[in-house]
């Protein structure tokens, strides 16, 4: 370590005003942080003092996604096994998952940071670790098949567009990772939509077991004639395991990270505990998604949508609902910031979920959407909240 | 009663006058800096929209529409005036507008002050004409051109509101120079629109 700083401070003069490699600042601030704690402190005020910097806030996010991680590179070798009939044991599922999953992680890594590293170069602020989270919550959110490109372009599309015109970490108005798989979603929907691009299977499709079918859970429900159980059509689908409880590990097809609820609940206990992640938006849209799948449930009639009669506990497990609410909905940045203000996003993000997936026959999931469009009301529903209680303090103080 | 609802959710959400057929954006972009511009306009256009589209509805039944005119001499049974339908509408917004500016100006002066310019500019906004215009198209009847102009109305409100406080949030970011201001604004309404497509094949 002295050694390195040694060499740090060695080259220091060489990047610094008037330095020959001047340009470079914010590539050798970023190495110089990534190994070593600066001395710097704050110049002028405000001065918060709390060693939780935004550094350790991204590396923390990224230590509760590492479940989901590891977990979808696990499924994604596990499915693809068990498609071609092959013996799913745990080594065996994990080298079938690793190149299938490290790419996309990788190509998300490299281009998203490419990207960061040339708005922070041009418009000399430091490399944000913002785009840590980003570029790993972004392929998460892929199918596993996705091709390498419409990574790199989505990534793109989300840092840029997404983050950076808008002046970089913290001033973005929607969620850069969200803002990207939108992108591709709405851009390229064969390729992270319908039923054969869930699972990664050898291009021979004799080699395929019988019955073999890529359909989500969502998609299964979705499916489902009018008037039958969504859960019934669930239970006595042909191929895979849809019950609660395989849902809720996850050994089902779906994105990446999402399929597990268990994990994502590991991380969600991670993010509560350190106080990162916000458990009364976590809190808001479970509330709002049980109390919505409750009462369609009620009004579920003979012949209506299978997919009204689906439960709360079963929405829960079923697609990216856990992952959203976790890692995406509580967002600290394009999410509501004021107390009051988070239980009404996160109530109108599980609302809106629930009713985009079962009223709407365009999409089987609406997660993704559900928190976009509550991202655009985000600051409308915290001016709100703000100017109440500025009332209340006048009612408070004027007699 | 059921048929009105799921009209006026379609007129707000799912066809949102403003994010899916981009119509009324010049005022949209102009007026958006603050939220109180924002929110005096949206009132503004909601209530002209309610009152025009029902207004020219009338206009177009029983005098433009073809055979319309047949309750003045049988011989009018094949005449089609609906070529007068762009004119004459944009003749009835305005005067409307005329009114409703005056009405305003006698019983809240307030609100007046407050609209300032806006009022009078709303006779100029797509989103007024394209209203009626809709309304001929789609063949709706008296109640459901005014739930249709009630929810067109509503929907263009809450996005100018939605784009009006977003752009107050963003004021002290540091947006790259080169598309400060309506170069962003632009972008903003693009993210915007795409988050509105998650209600997009909802059939009511």
């Amino acid at each position: 370590m002295k050694a390195l700083e040694n060499l740090l401070d060695k080259v220091r003069p060489l990047f610094e005003k008037g330095g020959k490699l001047e340009k470079f600042f914010p590539a050798f601030e970023a190495g110089e942080t990534f190994f070593l704690t600066p001395p710097w402190v704050t110049q002028s005020g405000p001065h918060v003092r709390d060693p939780l910097d935004l550094k350790r806030v991204m590396i923390t996010v990224v230590f509760a996604l590492l479940p989901c991680t590891l977990f979808g590179i696990y499924n994604a070798g596990y499915q693809a096994l068990v498609a071609e009939g092959a013996d799913p044991t745990l080594i065996a599922s994990f080298i079938t998952g690793l190149p299938l999953v490290l790419p996309i992680i990788f190509v998300s890594y490299a281009v998203g940071g490419t990207w960061e590293a040339i708005f922070a170069t041009i418009r000399r602020h430091e490399i944000n670790e913002g785009f840590l989270v980003t570029g790993i919550l972004f392929p998460l959110t892929l199918p596993p098949t996705m091709p390498l490109w419409m990574v790199a372009l989505g990534i793109s599309f989300g840092v840029v567009i997404g983050k950076e015109i808008f002046g970089g970490t913290g001033m973005n108005i929607l969620n850069p990772a969200l803002t990207a798989r939108a992108f591709v979603f709405f851009a390229y929907p064969a390729y992270i939509s319908g039923d054969t691009c869930w699972i990664s299977t050898p291009s021979d499709t004799a080699a395929l077991v019988d019955g073999y079918s890529g359909a989500t859970a969502l998609l299964i429900s979705h499916g489902a004639a009018n008037g039958t159980e969504a859960v019934n059509a669930l239970q006595s689908f042909s191929y895979g395991d849809f019950s609660w409880t395989n849902m809720f590990l996850g050994f089902i097809p779906g994105s990446i990270g999402e399929t597990s609820t268990l994990c994502c609940l590991i991380g969600a206990a991670v993010l509560i505990a350190t106080g990162i992640g916000s458990w009364r938006v976590m809190a808001a849209v479970v509330l709002g998604m049980a109390a919505t799948a409750t009462f369609l449930n009620l009004i579920a009639g003979p012949g209506s949508s299978a997919f009204l009669t689906l439960p709360a506990h079963y929405h829960f497990v079923m697609g990216g609902f856990a992952f959203g609410m976790v890692f995406m909905a509580t967002d600290p940045v394009s999410c509501a910031t004021t107390d009051i203000g988070k239980w009404v996003y996160g109530i109108c993000v599980g609302v809106l979920a629930t009713l985009i997936r079962t009223i709407n026959p365009a999409y089987p999931e609406g997660m993704m959407l559900a928190i976009l469009f509550m991202n655009i009301f985000a600051p409308l529903i915290d001016h709100y909240v703000i100017k109440a209680n500025i009332k209340r303090r006048e009612l408070r103080y004027a007699g | 009663m059921e048929h009105y609802l799921s009209l006026l959710v379609k007129a707000i959400f799912v066809e949102n006058i403003l994010l899916v057929f981009f119509l009324g954006m010049c005022s949209f972009l102009a007026c958006s800096k603050k939220l109180e511009t924002a929110l005096g306009l949206g009132f503004a256009v909601t209530f002209v929209l309610t009152l025009t589209v029902p207004a020219n509805w009338a206009i177009h039944e029983f005098l433009l529409k073809e055979g319309a005119l047949a309750w003045i001499s049988p011989s009018f049974e094949t005449l089609d005036l609906s070529f007068l339908n762009l004119i004459t509408f944009i003749a009835i917004i305005a005067a409307l507008v005329q009114v409703v500016e005056m009405v305003i100006d006698r019983f809240s002066p307030a609100l007046y002050a407050a609209l300032g310019v806006f009022l009078p500019l709303i006779t100029v906004n797509c989103s007024i004409l394209g209203g009626s215009l809709f309304m001929v198209e789609r063949k709706y009847n008296f109640l459901e051109s005014v739930v249709y102009g009630l929810g067109a109305g509503l929907g263009w409100f809450l996005a100018i509101v939605a784009l009006a406080s977003i752009r107050e949030k963003i004021r002290y970011s540091n947006v790259p120079p080169g598309i400060r201001g309506l170069g962003l604004t632009f972008i903003i309404t693009g993210l915007m629109a795409m988050a509105f497509m998650s209600f997009s094949g909802i059939k009511l």
